[in-house]
């Protein structure tokens, strides 16, 4: 046993260190530094320097413009862009339809798909959920009825993160009803400029706009577009799903949240004094630092374990737990950042980078504290609740 | 970044569990616990048989030059039987004293009697008022020479009334809670001025209050002015053996508490069923993995001489065992219904022991404050 990074991972570590200080530019910096939302425009453009370097999906096969790095360069590598902070890629494309593509799909929809996905030439979003058939996802009704060389989707898709930004959309959708619930769903690629596909957004609590409706009337779609076998659709959905460890936690979010709490809560006065110099403030700040020590090494035992045996087997019982923790602990953070700005919480205040020239109430990092506490309840909900995930660790770890 | 155990640590902790469970299981251990001495002299002759006492010593000294890890799987196995035996006093405290604070010469004479299992040793540093500051010690130490005359009391003296010599912290000069002016004398338990009174603590384990009064110091250890230090690593090192004990003890809360869930039916369904009790249980196994995770953290920087490293890092360590032990223990209970709360039953002295590894070396609340204190894990 011995937890030390080696040579070669330190090394790994500073060079990309180094390539994000050269190649992230100021503008994106100063945004993801201050936890705006995603811009399309931004994505595009960060995503291409990757890409221009070979690092667009680190994780993929190399034939399919992989680097080849094993798990632990991967997630040093993810680590590090959040550190920085410089924006994640957009898992869409490249953590959910890229490998369902080049694992299950036929080469023309690989050699058409995986360059545009690694180039974000194509914005993809994800048409799962629907508004009956959150949790319980295979109940999902959304109908593809084979007619001649197409499918005619008809149903209503929801929570659809950044769709108004998509060209595309994955979506499982109906082929059958007989059977059981998982038997009859099929994976399908359709093109979002297709008429009778209809986009509307979803207002949130934290006043961003980030997850959408969208409606399917009579939307054609080729059969060409259907990824592996009709009726087999579960089976990738669940590939797909669980294909995401080594990075769940988020752990390098967290630690970039963590400074930048020191950074505001040395500027921000509490009785007379910085309020970090408070000692109840440390101590909760402490806290939080605890448990993301604790969890990064739950992380890296993943990592490791998941290099040791390779991607295939059974995960390690200790990565079924990284998502509750990771979820919580990146609630915690925003929750402390919103109470480092006390009465500067309330304002609601026009976003930087939102077309507003007036000048900010409060300091200038005031204005996201509480629409980023509010946004980030969702991660304890999406991509299966807490609570869903309790039920599956109880289940299959502990076999009650 | 490397997390398996090498060939020989895998059978060390094959080895160690096996003559545990043949030899100490709940029944054996009962009966151990109700006996005269509260430990087992046959168990621990075992273990000196199998090499765990000098395990953590140099070669050079007469040990197997085991490190950090090789003291966790000990840890591990021992938390997992309830070990009653004076293993911490002794080879844990007694012995990072000497590997750390030990002379060439110092090492020589002792570690074969406790490589052997012939010597068994105690820490003894809490004071009636010290709470769990290392650095408040209102015992004195009058310096003769070479040599020193201790007077005052130590509390609490975790394993001290077996241990046939005694580490003790006494005060050479300063303050009562200055940094300096500490020193680490080790007297004979035995020697003219001593007056020890053993007792058992809630967990079942042993420890001792001790009254010196001009008791003539047979060696001292380190700076006799400057100890604190020295002192403050032995402590972390032994917050790393805790925590790792403390895995052993709640990995059994949850391996137990999950079976009786399978196994216990009310309303005609074993009661696992439920949901209520199954996200218990679930809480109980993040919080043991989690605390797994953090154990070896501290491992790992059992042995790190950058001492504000490794003190925010034992620091964490201490917190995160402190508050998953309560989310196992307390769950393990109320998961078990009134079973749980029967001295027939094992759960609730898993239960006992781990809430006496908080009050050990710092609680969690003590340790979240040193923490913050210091600026925290990640620094600035």
């Amino acid at each position: 046993m011995d937890l030390r990074f080696t040579g070669e991972e330190i090394a790994f570590r500073d060079e990309v260190r180094s390539f994000i200080a050269d190649s992230l530019p100021g503008d994106i910096l100063s945004r993801t530094k201050a936890g705006e939302y995603a811009d399309k425009d931004d994505m595009i453009r960060w995503t291409r320097i990757l890409n221009e370097k070979g690092w667009g999906a680190p994780h993929w096969p190399v034939e399919f413009g992989g680097t080849g790095w094993g798990p632990m360069k991967q997630y040093i590598y993810l680590e590090e862009l959040q550190k920085f902070p410089a924006p994640s890629p957009l898992p869409f494309g490249t953590n959910m339809v890229g490998p369902v593509i080049y694992t299950f799909g036929n080469e023309a929809q690989k050699k058409h798909y995986l360059p545009r996905i690694l180039n974000l030439d194509d914005w993809w979003c994800q048409g799962f959920s629907e508004p009956g058939s959150g949790s319980d996802l295979a109940s999902l009704k959304t109908k593809a009825i084979r007619n001649g060389d197409h499918f005619v989707v008809n149903g209503q898709k929801t929570w659809t993160t950044l769709a108004q930004f998509a060209d595309w959309i994955f979506c499982l959708v109906r082929t059958s009803s007989e059977g059981k619930k998982q038997e009859g769903i099929s994976f399908l690629l359709v093109d979002m400029k297709t008429p009778g596909i209809d986009v509307r957004p979803i207002a949130t609590i934290d006043g961003g706009r980030e997850v959408n409706e969208v409606f399917f009337t009579d939307v054609r779609v080729p059969i060409e577009n259907l990824v592996g076998e009709e009726n087999h659709g579960w089976d990738y959905a669940k590939f797909l799903l669980g294909n995401e460890r080594v990075n769940i936690a988020r752990v390098g979010y967290s630690k970039q949240r963590i400074a930048r709490i020191r950074e505001l809560a040395s500027m921000e006065m509490s009785g007379g004094r910085p309020l970090i110099e408070d000692r109840k403030f440390r101590e909760k700040l402490a806290a939080i630092e605890i448990d993301l020590k604790a969890l990064e090494m739950t992380q890296l035992r993943v990592v490791a374990a998941e290099a040791k045996r390779g991607n295939t087997g059974r995960p390690d019982p200790a990565s079924s737990i990284l998502k509750i923790k990771g979820s919580e602990i990146q609630q915690a953070t925003t929750s402390l950042l919103m109470d480092v700005m006390g009465p500067y919480a309330m304002p609601l205040q026009h976003l930087a980078g939102e077309g507003s020239n007036e000048p900010s109430i409060g300091p200038d990092y005031a204005g996201h504290a509480a629409p980023g506490y509010f946004n980030y309840r969702k991660v304890s909900i999406y991509g299966g609740t807490n609570e869903i995930q309790k039920n599956i660790i109880a289940k299959a770890v502990l076999g009650l | 970044m490397d997390f398996d155990l090498s060939e020989e640590q895998s059978m060390l902790k094959d080895a160690l569990s096996r003559l545990l469970s043949d030899k100490y299981d709940f029944d054996s251990r009962n009966q151990v616990l109700a006996g005269q001495e509260g430990w087992s002299l046959d168990m621990w002759t075992r273990l000196a048989e199998m090499g765990l006492m000098a395990l953590p010593f140099a070669e050079a000294d007469g040990g197997l030059d085991g490190g950090p890890v090789d003291q966790m799987i000990v840890m591990e196995e021992l938390g997992r039987a309830l070990s009653l035996e004076p293993f911490f006093g002794t080879i844990v405290l007694g012995g990072a004293a000497l590997r750390l604070a030990g002379s060439g010469q110092q090492r020589a004479a002792l570690v074969p009697q406790l490589a052997d299992g012939s010597l068994k040793m105690a820490v003894a540093h809490t004071e009636r008022h010290s709470r769990y500051d290392l650095n408040h010690v209102e015992t004195t130490a009058h310096k003769t020479g070479d040599g020193a005359i201790l007077n005052g009391g130590k509390s609490v003296v975790l394993d001290g009334d077996c241990a046939d010599k005694i580490f003790v912290t006494a005060r050479t000069g300063g303050d009562v809670r200055d940094r300096q002016g500490i020193g680490l004398f080790l007297i004979d338990a035995g020697a003219k001025g001593v007056t020890r009174r053993g007792y058992a603590n809630q967990d079942g384990r042993r420890a001792a209050e001790l009254t010196l009064e001009n008791v003539v110091a047979e060696d001292v250890y380190g700076d006799p002015d400057d100890a604190l230090p020295v002192i403050e690593w032995i402590a972390e090192q032994a917050i790393a053996a805790l925590a790792a004990e403390a895995i052993g003890v709640m990995s059994v809360m949850h391996e137990i508490t999950t079976e009786y869930l399978k196994e216990r039916k009310q309303f005609g369904v074993p009661i696992g069923a439920f949901q209520v009790l199954q996200h218990k249980a679930v809480d109980m196994f993040i919080a043991l993995e989690q605390a797994r995770s953090i154990t070896m953290y501290a491992t790992m920087m059992a042995d790190n001489d950058d001492a504000d490293e490794r003190s925010r890092a034992m620091a964490a360590a201490k917190v995160e065992i402190g508050r998953a032990g309560r989310v196992c223990g307390e769950n393990a209970i109320q998961l078990h219904g009134g079973v749980g709360m029967t001295m027939e039953y094992s759960v609730g002295h898993y239960f006992k022991r781990m809430t006496m590894i908080d009050k050990t070396f710092g609680d969690a609340d003590c340790h979240i404050e040193r923490l913050a204190a210091m600026g925290g894990l990640f620094g600035q």
